[in-house]
């Protein structure tokens, strides 16, 4: 019998993410965001949760992760991207929870989140990056000179849960994404110890070409088909 | 009587002649995309935009979108023949380990040493860095695209950046719409400047002492 779970409802797929929870969740934008598992969060309610993600960037209507701020179900955010870039718009609920201290922020250079992910999937303790040497991002952390080169040593970022998008799975959970909207869900598959991914289609196991699958199966856990749109 | 500053897209183009046919190139959000408008038919220049498309190709036409795909700026583009899709730790892996010939970025301050600040202004208190830091740390030559100076004419090619540095000593040219300016271990060099600029005018709003090129030229195309 295969491992993973193939969930008759988002519902059932986030069942049991206690409060308190780290969760990784995919996507690049608010487009691209798991926004039927993210809104299945919502519904149930967990709080105090630590969110790793590109950036709770959506306004207030958009299916993002900025619903899971907006219902105030967390603590702090690890992310690149925590405020659009232009301040014209209504302000965005993180910030405003952010401006009155009500939300926390661990703002890392993108690429050296994926590489935080990355490595904590990975079984990496830690490692070295150029990115943000005599920056803010290099304040108080650790620096080696290595060949000549300056790094910062930052560590891996892993989860209780991933919520992940793709395209298609197959019965065994293997994945297949669509174009950009691959972006952080492989590597957020790897870092966390539930993944709970929602998709287009599942297929049978063994009609999808194995040399072509990007997430296999034993990373993912739940899975729920999204509503045709 | 101010002289002429040229247009965003003149900047824009005269940064698509600086790159090479077979460049690989990270374009940021805003002015820097708009190099993609100008590359000339004969080179070919693949973007890569850090959400990860290698191959980036123009905007499709409307009800021609092609689902799920998207730039860093989460406009709807197309891939060109050639191109690929990979995940965000190899984007970056593609930015970190030196492997794009060049990035153009915005700037909102840039140093005579070459330091980059374009994240954040420090009077909101909170900004997004986005893939800025490791782009402009990781790619090969670093292209600074901006107005050159602020809108209220304040200086933004500075002694020493205010502003928190996006990443320290990177910046190779500032192309700006008075002048392009390279930065070398001896300061800034003045190599083009705009039509009717002479090279006293665009000193009298670059804050460090600019050295003039022996070929100084009006910027061409």
């Amino acid at each position: 019998m295969a491992r993973t779970i193939i969930c008759a409802s988002a519902a059932e797929a986030v069942a049991g993410i206690p409060d308190g929870s780290v969760i990784m969740v995919g996507g690049f934008a608010a487009r691209d965001a798991p926004s039927l598992l993210v809104g299945a969060l919502v519904d149930q309610g967990a709080r105090d949760l630590t969110l790793i993600c590109n950036g709770p960037t959506g306004r207030p209507g958009m299916k993002d992760t900025s619903m899971l701020v907006q219902n105030r179900q967390v603590r702090k955010v690890i992310c690149s991207f925590p405020v659009p870039s232009t301040t014209s718009g209504p302000m965005t609920d993180f910030e405003a929870q952010y401006r009155a201290g009500e939300i926390g922020l661990e703002l890392t250079p993108q690429g050296t989140l994926a590489e935080r992910i990355r490595a904590g999937g990975a079984g990496i303790g830690a490692f070295y990056t150029p990115t943000g040497v005599g920056t803010p991002f290099g304040e108080g952390k650790e620096q080696r000179t290595i060949d000549g080169v300056d790094y910062v040593l930052e560590y891996p970022l892993v989860a209780d849960y991933a919520l992940i998008r793709a395209q298609t799975a197959d019965t065994m959970g293997n994945l297949l994404y669509r174009m950009s909207s691959r972006n952080f869900n492989p590597i957020m598959a790897m870092a966390a110890r539930t993944t709970i991914v929602e998709v287009a289609e599942v297929v049978p196991a063994g009609t999808l070409n194995p040399e072509t699958i990007v997430t296999p199966g034993l990373f993912v856990h739940r899975i729920v088909v999204r509503p045709p749109q | 009587m101010p002289k002429d500053r040229l247009p965003r897209e003149v900047i824009a183009m005269r940064i698509a002649a600086e790159l090479n046919d077979g460049d690989y190139v990270n374009l940021g959000i805003g002015l820097p995309n708009m190099v993609s408008n100008y590359i000339p038919p004969g080179k070919q220049v693949m973007l890569h935009a850090e959400n990860g498309v290698v191959g980036v190709g123009p905007s499709p036409e409307e009800g021609h979108e092609i689902p799920d795909l998207f730039n860093a700026g989460g406009q709807p583009v197309t891939l060109k023949p050639g191109g690929a899709i990979v995940d965000h730790a190899m984007s970056f892996a593609i930015v970190r380990g030196r492997h794009l010939d060049a990035a153009v970025l915005g700037g909102l301050q840039v140093a005579e040493n070459g330091d980059l600040a374009n994240w954040i202004r420090p009077d909101r208190g909170v900004g997004s860095i986005g893939g800025a830091a490791d782009i402009a740390r990781g790619a090969k030559r670093i292209f600074v695209a901006m107005e050159h100076t602020t809108r209220d004419g304040e200086l933004k090619i500075v002694k020493r950046c205010s502003y928190p540095l996006t990443a320290a000593r990177v910046v190779d040219t500032i192309f700006t719409d008075v002048a392009v300016i390279r930065v070398t271990p001896q300061g800034l060099v003045l190599e083009e400047a705009a039509p009717g600029w002479t090279p006293a005018d665009v000193q009298a709003i670059t804050e460090p002492t600019l050295t003039v090129s022996p070929n100084l030229r009006e910027i061409q195309l």
